[in-house]
């Protein structure tokens, strides 16, 4: 099959320039360097805006005592840490050794959100498995969970002394996780006095 | 979806007093994400926390929040990652403006592109092309 | 001792493409015909080597071999057999098996119809694909070795993914895959005439038929994915824009360019850089998907497990085959750069608009999909782009496609004049304002602009259709001699042209017209959608063979009158107590019903939530989709396509080194 030939070509000086040829090349490169990049983040991992800012507002009945209320003031004064938990919760389960090591090494408060669970379970795990915290507020409908940020269990927040969120770790601690990062900010925190 | 119209009475077992508050109902529930799915809308999602957050959506709607306010609460507690269409905001200026520029580009490109064409030559069969016509002709002839 | 032999066989098939690639590539280099016969042999000897392994793996999971690792992760001796066979793609490391026998069999189909290109043509590219063979064999061995055993054997396995589980769920993966991978045979035609320097006509004859069945493949998988979505996933959605289905669309634009461009480059030469940077494109597209998918950069419903190893490798991999590709098309169609004439009314120009459009909208998608993770990168924290985003900015785009498609195939070649034009495309467009208004005064409900303009837009390119094959048949003597002598590949484009209308219906009107209630029934609740009433009657627990079902029973009436039963179902299954909803749904050309069930809210009352759907037209959107495929595979037999070359024409020395 004959060819139409390529005499068609235009003067050197109106061909579109080498750089129109370089630029898909261009694209990806910089394509390249984001993924690059991409690969060391962490898709599930989603940073909370809360941090640095007040703790949420709520005012709910104690785990121990339905009559009595616990409030966020009651989380200022010391640094403190709030855990989020539940009995369906099944790494819940995995981090209670850990809590429980926490509060013999009497660093910090744990105070506890008992996160749509039915009172009566949950008094029953802590008298099995021991009760780290120093008390703990129900969320039966999950409405404070959703003030806090929560997206499931267990999530740990560290409050400073007047009541500032500087931390949120999702996901159970591992013991490894409270030496190296929780108990130095922990320190931090108190020696700074929340400055 | 494609788009976001419907028509319905009730949603999610919530009843609403008027069509408005349904309608913004059904459009944020598109627009906020599932934050405990990998990729579902509240609308679409049956787990747990959807469903929390689509209570909140429900009360905040019925005690008429504007949208505004509506998705400054979920913004603060989630971040903006709760929101599948983006906020108009500095940092997504590029992912709003860059289809528009595209198209700009495009338009320019096609127009300039044919300009050049056109001033460089005439448009007529060359010397190769009519020999090619002339050798197909032939063919056709001979298969007859 | 079985599953080893897998192993060592694919091991083999490595050492084969190693060959299939270095001796006939060096052959077509240096045009030694001795080196350019390895080709063939080569290419088929892979194919065999890989369809046993891929045999052998199969075979493991039929015969329930839970020693192999990847069978213990993904199949049951509870699975019905089908499943067990299909379950071999059900996760990672399987899935890339199949990639790699896809493309080991793309390679030796072209193999055998070597006799249509020249020698050296047909040595260049079954070298490039022996390249990316390798890469893909490498990956499979060395980070996803599906024939890894773990002893003692556990005594069952983990299961398949009870989503998985569906016959339709069953053939999309190797409908994508061929399509993802079918693309890399007009990618390999590209680099061999890139390397060699001679892009004309022929190739693109020849590059046409593979775009084509890629791009045929590709559609079935997308649409064969959409559906399931739709009766699957139990809300009635059937496109999310979620970064897996638009891995998948995002060659399916850019091939959709390439078939148009490849048009322009055969029937008038011109385009023909643009049309090689569209194949480049297409199956770079198609190894991005891949990484994406199996990285974990991206969260995804579809996602596969993550590994930092693989997502290195196939960065690498990307980077090296997607680079050299581009730099060589930087440098070699610079310097094979020239200008073939038409003018701005042609259709060459039509055509262009068309394919950089259909860029546009692809670079649009891929920037939605990857700004997330481009912004997080740069540490602007997360956010998420979602269909909301997608929507605003797709619609708007697609439009002038649709209308180029109603209007270009009314223009000439080279040079066509407005007032012609205008005459011929007048009557369609007048015509598809008359029907989409009477259609849209029919349909129930109120008048919709959207509902309207999408019907304009499909009638418009259906009309033009009829109109197009009218003016084919005005100087024919007889009609079936007329309809004869119109060759395959026009019928396919038209065919194809209106399924694109079919799915404009189908996505406006369901989207417009759809009612739907999100509700908690008791027995004996009704609700009514449209001229539809639906009765709660109860919901029985049931067995499958190997889940559990809640079966809830809902009666239909229309005007009073029982019209059906629908059964949705609720399962839970026995291995991996997933949840999964299978929806009741009643579908015929004019409406769906769809009904799925939830979780029960209350155990006393027996409350149940429930979603009931009517979406109207829906069908349409998915009919679309197997209509474009049906042109698709018309267009493939068209017979100039069958057209063998005379060898004896080409020139092989060792002396001549064919570049410059």
């Amino acid at each position: 099959m004959s060819q139409p030939a390529e005499n068609e070509t235009l003067p050197q000086e109106q061909k579109p320039k080498l750089w129109v040829y370089l630029l898909p090349l261009g694209l990806f490169g910089v394509l390249m360097i984001f993924f690059f990049f991409g690969l060391g983040l962490n898709p599930r991992l989603l940073p909370s805006p809360l941090i640095g800012q007040p703790a949420p507002d709520f005012s709910l009945p104690k785990l121990s005592n339905p009559d009595e209320t616990i409030q966020n003031v009651d989380l200022t004064g010391e640094v403190s840490l709030l855990n989020i938990w539940a009995t369906w919760c099944t790494s819940c389960r995995q981090e209670h050794p850990v809590l429980m090591k926490i509060a013999e090494s009497k660093e910090v408060p744990i105070h506890g959100l008992y996160y749509k669970d039915q009172p009566a379970l949950g008094i029953e795990w802590l008298n099995n498995y021991g009760n780290p915290y120093y008390d703990n507020a129900v969320d039966m409908d999950g409405k404070v969970g959703i003030e806090w940020g929560a997206y499931g269990t267990p999530e740990t927040f560290v409050i400073d002394q007047e009541g500032i969120i500087r931390y949120k770790h999702v996901g159970p601690i591992s013991w490894h996780d409270w030496q190296t990062t929780l108990l130095p900010l922990i320190n931090l925190l108190k020696n700074n006095n929340g400055v | 979806m494609f788009f976001v119209t419907a028509v319905s009475a009730e949603i999610a077992g919530f009843p609403f007093e008027s069509e408005s508050q349904e309608q913004r109902f059904r459009d944020l529930s598109t627009e906020l994400r599932c934050l405990v799915c990998q990729n579902q809308s509240l609308a679409d999602s049956n787990a747990g926390l959807a469903q929390d957050l689509r209570t909140e959506l429900y009360e905040q709607v019925l005690s008429n929040n504007s949208s505004d306010e509506i998705i400054r609460f979920m913004t603060e507690r989630y971040g903006d990652f709760i929101l599948y269409k983006p906020r108009f905001a500095t940092k997504t200026l590029l992912l709003w403006f860059t289809p528009i520029l595209l198209f700009i580009v495009a338009v320019f490109f096609l127009i300039r592109f044919s300009k050049f064409r056109n001033q460089s030559q005439q448009v007529q069969p060359s010397e190769e092309e009519l020999k090619k016509v002339r050798e197909l002709l032939k063919a056709q002839e001979q298969k007859k | 001792m079985i599953p080893e032999l897998g192993h060592f066989t694919l091991i083999l098939a490595l050492a084969v493409a190693f060959v299939q690639a270095i001796i006939p590539g060096m052959g077509f280099l240096r045009r030694r015909a001795d080196w350019m016969a390895v080709a063939k042999p080569a290419a088929l000897l892979q194919f065999a080597l890989v369809l046993s392994a891929y045999g052998i793996l199969t075979y493991s999971f039929i015969v329930n071999d839970f020693s192999v690792l990847y069978a213990a992760n993904t199949s049951n001796s509870e699975l019905p057999l089908i499943y067990r066979i299909s379950g071999v793609w059900g996760a990672h490391e399987g899935s890339l098996l199949l990639w790699v026998l896809i493309l080991s069999t793309w390679t030796a189909i072209l193999a055998m119809q070597s006799k249509k290109y020249p020698v050296d043509m047909s040595a260049g590219v079954i070298s490039v694909l022996g390249f990316i063979s390798i890469g893909f064999i490498l990956f499979s061995l060395f980070t996803s070795n599906p024939f890894l055993r773990h002893f003692p054997a556990p005594v069952d396995g983990g299961d398949l993914n009870p989503l998985l589980q569906d016959p339709v769920m069953a053939i999309h993966p190797p409908m994508l895959y061929m399509g993802y991978v079918g693309f890399a045979i007009p990618f390999a035609f590209a680099i061999a005439a890139l390397v060699q320097g001679k892009l004309d006509t022929a190739w693109a004859r020849w590059v046409r038929p593979w775009a084509l069945i890629a791009w045929v493949s590709l559609t079935a998988g997308i649409t064969l994915g959409s559906w399931w979505a739709y009766y699957e996933l139990g809300w009635g959605g059937w496109w999310f824009w979620d970064p897996v289905e638009n891995a998948s669309f995002m060659p399916w634009l850019t091939g959709t360019a390439l078939i148009h461009s490849l048009a322009v480059t055969e029937k008038r030469h011109a385009l023909r850089n643009w049309t090689v940077l569209l194949a480049i494109i297409s199956f770079s597209l198609s190894l991005l998907g891949t990484f994406l998918v199996r990285s974990g950069v991206l969260t995804s419903v579809h996602a596969f497990a993550s590994d930092p190893t693989r997502g290195v490798f196939i960065l690498v991999f990307l980077g090296l085959v997607v680079g050299i590709s581009l730099g060589l098309f930087a440098y070699r169609a610079w310097q094979l750069r020239t200008i073939t004439p038409f003018s701005f009314v042609s259709r060459e120009m039509a055509l262009l608009t068309n394919s950089v459009f259909l860029l546009i909208i692809m670079l649009t998608v891929l920037l939605g999909t990857l700004y997330p993770l481009i912004l997080e990168a740069l540490g602007g924290g997360k956010i998420s782009v979602g269909p909301p985003y997608f929507s605003r900015v797709f619609i708007p785009l697609m439009i002038p496609v649709v209308i180029l498609m109603a209007i270009g195939p009314f223009i000439r070649w080279r040079q066509d004049s407005v007032s012609t034009l205008t005459k011929q495309l007048r009557l369609p467009a007048i015509l598809a304002v008359i029907f989409a208004s009477v259609i849209s005064l029919l349909l129930p409900g109120k008048l919709n602009l959207t509902a309207w303009f999408a019907l304009l837009l499909a009638f418009w390119v259906f009309n033009s259709c009829y109109t197009q094959l009218k003016l084919r048949l005005r100087n024919t003597q007889s009609l079936q001699k007329g309809l004869k002598r119109i060759p395959r590949g026009w019928y396919g484009m038209i065919i194809a042209h209106i399924g694109i209308a079919f799915t404009v219906v189908g996505i406006a009107l369901s989207s417009v017209y759809s009612q739907e209630q999100d509700v908690h029934m008791v027995s004996g609740d009704d609700r009514t959608l449209g001229d539809y009433r639906f009765e709660f009657v109860d919901v029985e627990r049931k067995k499958g063979p190997n889940y559990q079902a809640d079966v809830g029973t809902i009666q239909v009436y229309k005007n009073d009158k029982q019209l059906m039963t629908l059964h949705p179902e609720k399962r839970i299954y026995n291995v991996r107590k997933n949840m999964m909803t299978e929806a009741a749904i009643n579908t015929n050309l004019l409406r769906d019903l769809y009904v799925s069930l939830g979780e029960q809210r209350n155990t006393e009352t027996g409350a149940w939530s429930v979603r009931l759907y009517y979406k109207p037209f829906i069908l349409w959107i998915w009919l679309g989709g197997f209509v474009m495929i049906l042109g698709g595979l018309i267009a493939v037999t068209d017979k100039r396509y069958r057209i063998e070359v005379k060898q004896e024409n080409i020139k092989l020395d060792d002396k001549y080194v064919a570049t410059s």
